[in-house]
Parts: structure tokens; sequence; C-alpha cells
């Protein structure tokens, strides 16, 4: 290969779980840097800083990954200036790609947030009710700022123009080395696609009931959350009562979740041809209910359907928010 | 001007549509709120439509299906009960008033339901006033 792949990394409102998914390649991310050249890596691991990147010319990255949702000013402004000077652009992650589960601060006021964050939690001492706000003056000389709060939680998409998307929270070691190697390789599918491999968890779970012959309709007469007992290891999670989402979500993780009899709750992303997961989702367990009982503990069971069905995609969805 | 609430109706062919129907051929009155949209099933309305209805600013949406055992596909009113049970708590999480989903059981010899059921769903919205999203749409016009 003649020239190296210039790529750059910019964290938004994440918690760089998507990054550390990057490094957890290890010794295979040292052969993949024979063929790429890490130019910006922020506010993560590189020392770089943000005008750095503001300085570069316009199309200088080949390839940017962008991981964490958008909740701050500052980071519409940053998602504005990467997407300018990248020429592909990745919502790297479920945050960056429906809104993760920091979307469903949606749900809640700015005012509920910040008094659960400053102020009533056990650990916090701030008998004055500080809160952060985008400007301070201190000394009356100091003009300090932050990041201005917006009133709602975004995906990348909706302030920029998107190339591909990566599921996952966050996505797995193994589907980012699929994914290097497909940028490497430029074997991209259409813009404004996945990069998936196409299939849903259910695909790639080895407790399929089709595997061993027990497929056919599910049907439940009770549901059950994970504190009720401990399931079956080798018998669909669905078959036993204990509602997943493997049959709408991607199975890039190669069925993680299931192998440690914890039932999917769709990092993956939805499966293709599907726009509002969480409704998707509402719609799947419901066709597995049996009876009225089994919809009524359901609800019983899980007192915020809203933060169950859209656990992962609230931000992506037909109601984004909380009227 | 009153306030004259939007209301999506998503109407199953087999039995409500042909309700609606026979509501005009008895020449029922009932309030012009309505807008009916003809599907197959009511099994066949995903929650996505009713979102997407809300989303765009109607005030109420109406899903009307089979009595159980009439359904012309044996169950499909069986799935649509469970989902949309599972959606009008869905919508109140989402801060709208479950009232605005209203799932009603209309054959097509009922064509009085049809038209009371209207007529009740009409009064009921107006009671509720616009959907919020409306409001707030106003606010930042103004």
């Amino acid at each position: 290969m003649s020239e190296k792949l210039k790529v750059g990394f910019l964290l938004l409102g994440g918690c760089a779980g998507c990054e550390m998914a990057v490094v957890d390649l290890s010794e295979k991310l040292v052969d993949a840097l024979a063929h790429l050249e890490v130019v910006f890596w922020a506010p993560t691991v590189a020392d770089v800083k943000y005008h750095d990147l503001e300085a570069m010319d316009d199309g200088y990255i080949d390839v940017a990954f962008i991981d964490g949702m958008i909740r701050l000013d500052e980071h519409i402004h940053m998602a504005k200036v990467m997407r300018k000077k990248a020429k592909t652009l990745i919502a790297f992650g479920v945050c960056a790609a429906l809104g993760g589960t920091a979307g469903m601060g949606s749900l809640h006021t700015k005012e509920e947030l910040f008094s659960k964050a400053f102020k009533n939690t056990t650990t916090t001492d701030n008998p004055d009710n500080v809160y952060p706000s985008p400007h301070c003056l201190v000394d009356g000389k100091y003009d300090l700022t932050l990041p201005a709060y917006e009133d709602k939680v975004r995906t990348l998409n909706q302030i920029v123009d998107v190339d591909y998307y990566i599921g996952g929270c966050p996505p797995h070691h193994s589907h980012v080395e699929v994914a290097i190697g497909a940028l490497v390789t430029k074997q991209l599918p259409p813009k404004g696609s996945w990069i998936t491999n196409g299939k849903a968890v259910c695909d790639v779970c080895k407790r399929n009931p089709t595997r061993n012959g027990n497929g056919g309709r599910i049907m439940v007469d009770k549901v059950l959350r994970m504190v009720d007992g401990i399931p079956d290891d080798n018998v669909c999670l669905l078959q036993q009562g204990y509602l997943c989402f493997g049959p709408i979500t991607q199975g890039d993780c190669g069925g993680s979740c299931l192998n440690v009899n914890i039932p999917c709750r769709g990092c993956g992303g939805p499966i293709p041809g599907n726009e509002d997961y969480g409704a998707q989702a509402l719609t799947s367990i419901a066709s597995i209910l049996g009876s009225e009982d089994a919809t009524a503990s359901l609800m019983e069971k899980y007192p915020n359907l809203a933060k169950f069905f859209y656990r992962y995609a609230l931000p992506s969805g037909t109601l984004p928010r909380k009227m | 001007m009153s306030f004259s609430p939007n209301i999506v109706g998503f109407a199953c062919q087999w039995c409500t549509y042909a309700g609606a129907d026979l509501a005009g051929n008895l020449r029922c009155k009932y309030p012009p709120t309505v807008k009916l949209i003809k599907v197959p099933c009511s099994g066949r309305v995903k929650p996505e439509y009713v979102l997407q209805a809300l989303a765009q600013g109607a005030d109420g949406v109406l899903v009307g299906g089979c009595h159980f055992g009439d359904c012309h596909y044996k169950d499909g009113n069986y799935k649509t009960k469970n989902r949309m049970d599972l959606l009008s708590k869905l919508i109140a999480d989402m801060g709208f008033d479950p009232r605005r989903l209203r799932l009603e059981w209309i054959s097509g010899a009922e064509g009085q339901k049809f038209a009371k059921v209207i007529t009740e769903f009409t009064e009921e919205l107006i009671a509720l006033g616009p959907n919020p999203l409306k409001k707030e749409e106003e606010l930042i016009n103004e």
C-alpha cells in the first residue's frame, strides 16, 4: 500500500468505551497501524487539542470515527468541524448511531437531571446549590465558560451527514477488526449503511431453538426479569419468559450477552429495514405474549416501557423525547 | 375558532371500515374529525404508525378491529390487543395522555357504534386539548 490511511477519532458525549474497543484489538491494532496513520484522537488518547483539528485542511482526514451522542453545543460544533475535515465519517458505536443509554436522558427535564447529578445523590455535598453554568465570572475578571446544555440528546446524523454506522455498546473488538479491515481494503457497503454482518443476534446465538429442533412459535404466559431467577444456560431466553431483543438486533457481537446468560437489550442497532428500534422491539415482544396476564405482568415488572424498549435508541425514535 | 381534533383512524377492512360505510348508509351523524386509513387487519398496525401520527400532530389515534373470535385471520386482533396495551403505556411514558390512543372493536354491522365511538372520542379529545407537540410548535413559531 503506497500511502497510509489517515484516521481520526473524536469522542463526544460518550464514555470512551468505543475507543477501548479499538485498543482491545491489541496486537491486531499494531498490524493495522501499518496501514493507518492516526492524525487526531481527542480528547482521550493523543495529545492534540480541538484547535489542531480546526487548523487542518478540509478533507485532510480519510476516515473519522465519532463516538458518543450529542448533548452540548460543543458536541454540535466539533461534529460539524470533523465532518468538514473528514472524507468519510463513521458513527462509531450505538451512542453516535442511535443515541445510546444516555439518550434516555431526553425522558427527563434538565432540572431533574441536574438536581440528581449535582445535588441529590448521597455522595454529593452541595449546600449552595451550585450548578454548572455556561458562563462564570471569577474574581470579577476571569470570564470562564463551559459548553452549554442542549434541550435534548441528538444522534450524530441529526447534526451532520454520516457515511457509515457501527453499532454496539461498545462495538465488539472482533467487529471493529472486520470494520477496519473493510476500510483498509475499501470493501465498503453503499454510503449511509451500517457496517454489519447483516445477521440478527438470534442468528449467531447458540441458544437459537431451531438449532436443536425446538423451533416454532414462542408463546409465554409469564414474563420474568433477571432478578426473578437464573435462566437455563442452553434454552432460548424468550422461551423461558425472559425478554430478549435478539430477534431485531444486529448480531455483530456474536451474541456476547447471551453467552453469559444476559438477555439482549439492543445495543447492536436495528436489523436492516427498521427505522424505529423501540417500536419494533415492542412489536416483537408483544407477539410472544400468550395471554392478558403476560401483558399485565410485563407492564408491572417494567415500570417505564420507554426506557425498556428504547434503552439504546430513544433519540433516533419517532418521538425522540418526552413531551 | 373552537378546537376541532384531528383523529387518524386505522380501520380493519373486514369490520371497522365496513362499519364506517354502514354508518354512512344509515345517515348516522358524527363529527367530521376522523381520517380513516384502510388496513388489511388491525394486527397490521405497527406501533410506528401510531407514533408517526402523534409525531406529525394528530390529536388522537383510533385503531379499529374485529371482535375477538371474528378476525378474518383468526388471531390478528389478539396481537393488536397486546401491542396496543403496551403502546398505550409507552406513549404515556413518553408524556402523552394514553387516552389519545383508542382501541375499539367495531364489526361491519355496527355502523351506529362507529358513529358513537367517533362522537365520544372527539368529545374526549376536545376536553384533552390539542396534541402537546402542536403547542410547542406554536411557541417556536411565535
